[in-house]
């Protein structure tokens, strides 16, 4: 197979992607700013109601897993459309349904008082103890089931146009794999996209069961859901949506890495056995949310922890491995989208150690539902699946003959790495120390470790402040293309 | 305990990769030519594969051999303690137990999931089960001394959450077991 041709982007997809990236950076400041403000209430520095405190929380939750799909589903259709014919139209489609459902969270939490967590786990959503009402919790469920909506559709125009183009098998680089066809496999960017599409799809449809579901409980008091079914469709849901967000924006570490160091990242049979190995493994690790349900099926729950392990295979064997080979002695020259593709492997990498320690059945009885979790997940998100969004929107606005980095470029991108970084360590230093995540009010112990999360979460949002504002004076390149 | 062993392995490996990175990083700005490059870290790759699987199987071996979901498994625990949570507040069959002797805790929730957690006087996370209505969960515990421990929840569930706990007192091995309990 020769080369696959490459079709550039349209204006009216230039648009849409320029309006995924400013909502992504607008709702990722304002969330992280709440972020900041939750860690100075828990350090006891900002008077909050606990009332207020967990409608923050769960704004915060919900948009920040929110935009970390929107912002993935902007590199995976940007790069992905050069191989195959997405519509601009579902681009759209996608991006209004997930503006109208923000809405209706967002009236949900804040005139609703709508607070049970992102996680909408039920039956809290319908069984709030007089906290909100059941009008509430349907805005809620609803709004958030339009944005699965829109998702969806989003993942059956890029199934059809990937189909449509390479089949399923050809796509994933099965010939090459499990045949003797010497043909180059697709590119990275297709078979990301393609395992993406995959598991995301089915991700969605069991949010979408459980949202019904849910919905339906709301809206007739007298039906009721297993609520152990309810936690695992939930926990699936969660955490294929999340990871397969990473997965999309890993799209563009591919695409903009080779080009910068102007050598080739392609699917090579290490590349193709990792991302199939990952379809595989991400669909069937989920029950490690589920670890302290003795009830669960003893082999799930063993799977959870064995599956756990080996899905850090892939992250360090073919996205670190193949990042830190192809700059090895590359003359690559250091800008701010460069080093921070670099950041985000890392931290991409790094996370995933203490993720795992995490599923770690023996640790997970004394580290589940502490602040370990938000340390690992604050890990591979804040500074590993931002930092590659980030990458590519300032890519974006680089045109033919970018100008070189600041001094103030490269200060920003320190304050940010150690920002995030010191966010995440002081989450992951506390959770061993035992203290619960999802609390309002801390003991008078716990409190200075808040105030330093909190300090270096303002690092952390200065960084990301520098590098919105960099992206929105240089819109204009990015609409008209290099 | 698993809390220092975690912080410790997270802290020498994420240094240890940092480290990895850096060393790359600061080689990268100069030129060499890719195919070599290429071709040494493909022949290194397997190597690494297989440290990676040596060192995970070592791990899950290790950490798989005594598990916390043994039901009934060592006969009768001499004492059983069931435990329901409801907003904001845990109900106790008994509030005291007796250090050195396996307990059962049987533990449920009359309305959404909760986390029943047991803490140290020192603040110290000792285990943990899921409060799940509709289910009931079987934790043993034994308490290797006496003191009073903190039972908080671990599980978000409405807006007190945070203040949804209670106080479990383990007694000597000769003291006689309370019945009744908050």
């Amino acid at each position: 197979m020769s080369a696959p041709s490459v079709t550039p982007i349209d204006a009216g997809g230039r648009r849409a992607i320029v309006t995924y990236l400013t909502s992504f950076l607008l709702v990722l400041v304002l969330m992280a700013l709440l972020g900041v403000l939750m860690r100075a209430v828990q350090g006891g520095d900002v008077p909050l109601a606990p009332r207020l405190f967990y409608e923050v929380m769960t704004a915060h939750g919900i948009s920040m897993v929110g935009i970390a799909g929107l912002g993935g589903a902007a590199v995976m259709w940007y790069y992905l459309r050069r191989y195959v014919e997405l519509s601009s139209g579902v681009l759209w489609f996608n991006l209004v349904c997930f503006l109208l459902g923000a809405v209706l969270l967002l009236a949900a939490i804040f005139l609703g008082g709508f607070a049970t967590g992102w996680t909408f786990l039920y039956p809290l959503p319908v069984h709030s103890n007089g906290q909100w009402g059941n009008g509430a919790a349907a805005m809620y469920l609803g709004g958030l089931l339009l944005i699965g909506v829109g998702f969806l559709v989003f993942y059956i125009d890029a199934g059809r146009a990937i189909l449509g183009r390479y089949g399923l098998s050809r796509a994933l680089g099965w010939p090459q794999l499990f045949g003797r066809s010497t043909e180059e496999a697709p590119p990275t960017t297709v078979v990301a996209s393609t395992v993406v599409t995959v598991v995301n799809g089915l991700a969605l449809l069991a949010g979408a069961t459980i949202l019904v579901l849910e919905l339906v409980a709301a809206l007739s008091p007298g039906f009721s859901v297993d609520p152990l079914i309810a936690k695992n469709l939930t926990y699936f849901f969660g955490h294929v949506f999340i990871n397969a967000s990473i997965y999309m924006s890993v799209v563009g570490l591919y695409e903009i890495l080779a080009r910068e160091t102007k050598r080739p990242w392609k699917s090579s049979r290490p590349f193709l056995i990792a991302w199939n190995a990952t379809l595989v493994m991400v669909l069937a690790v989920y029950p490690h949310h589920v670890l302290m349900d003795f009830v669960m099926p003893r082999w799930m729950l063993i799977m959870g922890q064995v599956l756990s392990y080996t899905s850090g295979f892939p992250v360090l064997l073919a996205t670190a491995y193949g990042t830190l080979t192809i700059i090895h002695r590359s003359g690559i020259r250091w800008t701010l989208v460069s080093s921070l593709l670099v950041l985000s492997t890392f931290a991409w990498a790094a996370g995933v150690i203490p993720a795992i320690l995490d599923a770690t059945i023996v640790v997970n009885q004394v580290m589940h539902n502490t602040l370990w979790v938000p340390g690992h997940f604050h890990f591979y998100l804040v500074i590993g699946q931002v930092a590659m969004v980030f990458a590519f929107a300032l890519d974006l606005t680089r045109g033919a003959s970018p100008a070189p980095d600041s001094g103030a470029d490269r200060l920003a991108f320190w304050i940010y790495a150690l920002g995030g970084l010191g966010l995440s360590l002081v989450f992951l230093y506390s959770g061993h120390l035992g203290i619960p995540r999802r609390f309002a009010v801390h003991e008078q112990a716990w409190m200075p470790y808040a105030r330093v999360g909190a300090l270096f979460g303002v690092l952390a949002v200065v960084g990301m402040l520098w590098f919105a504002l960099r992206f929105f004076r240089r819109m204009g390149t990015a609409l008209r293309g290099s | 305990m698993p809390q220092q062993t975690a912080w410790l392995v997270t802290v020498i490996l994420v240094a240890i990769l940092a480290a990895t990175f850096l060393r790359i990083v600061s080689t990268a700005s100069s030129s060499a030519e890719y195919a070599p490059i290429a071709k040494r870290a493909t022949s290194w790759r397997p190597r690494l594969f297989w440290l990676l699987a040596l060192f995970t199987v070592v791990v899950l071996a290790f950490t798989l051999r005594r598990l916390p979901y043994s039901r009934g498994a060592g006969g009768a625990p001499a004492q059983v303690v069931r435990i329901t949570g409801s907003q904001w507040a845990w109900q106790l069959s008994h509030d005291t137990v007796q250090s050195g002797q396996p307990v059962e805790f049987q533990v449920t929730s009359n309305d959404v999931n909760h986390g029943f957690g047991i803490y140290d006087a020192k603040m110290r996370l000792l285990v943990q089960v899921q409060a799940m209505p509709k289910y009931t969960n079987m934790l043993r515990y034994t308490f290797a001394a006496p003191g009073r421990y903190t039972i908080r929840c671990l599980e978000y569930c409405g807006m007190v959450h945070h203040e949804m706990r209670t106080e479990l007192i383990v007694s000597g091995p000769a003291a006689a077991v309370t019945r009744g309990g908050q």
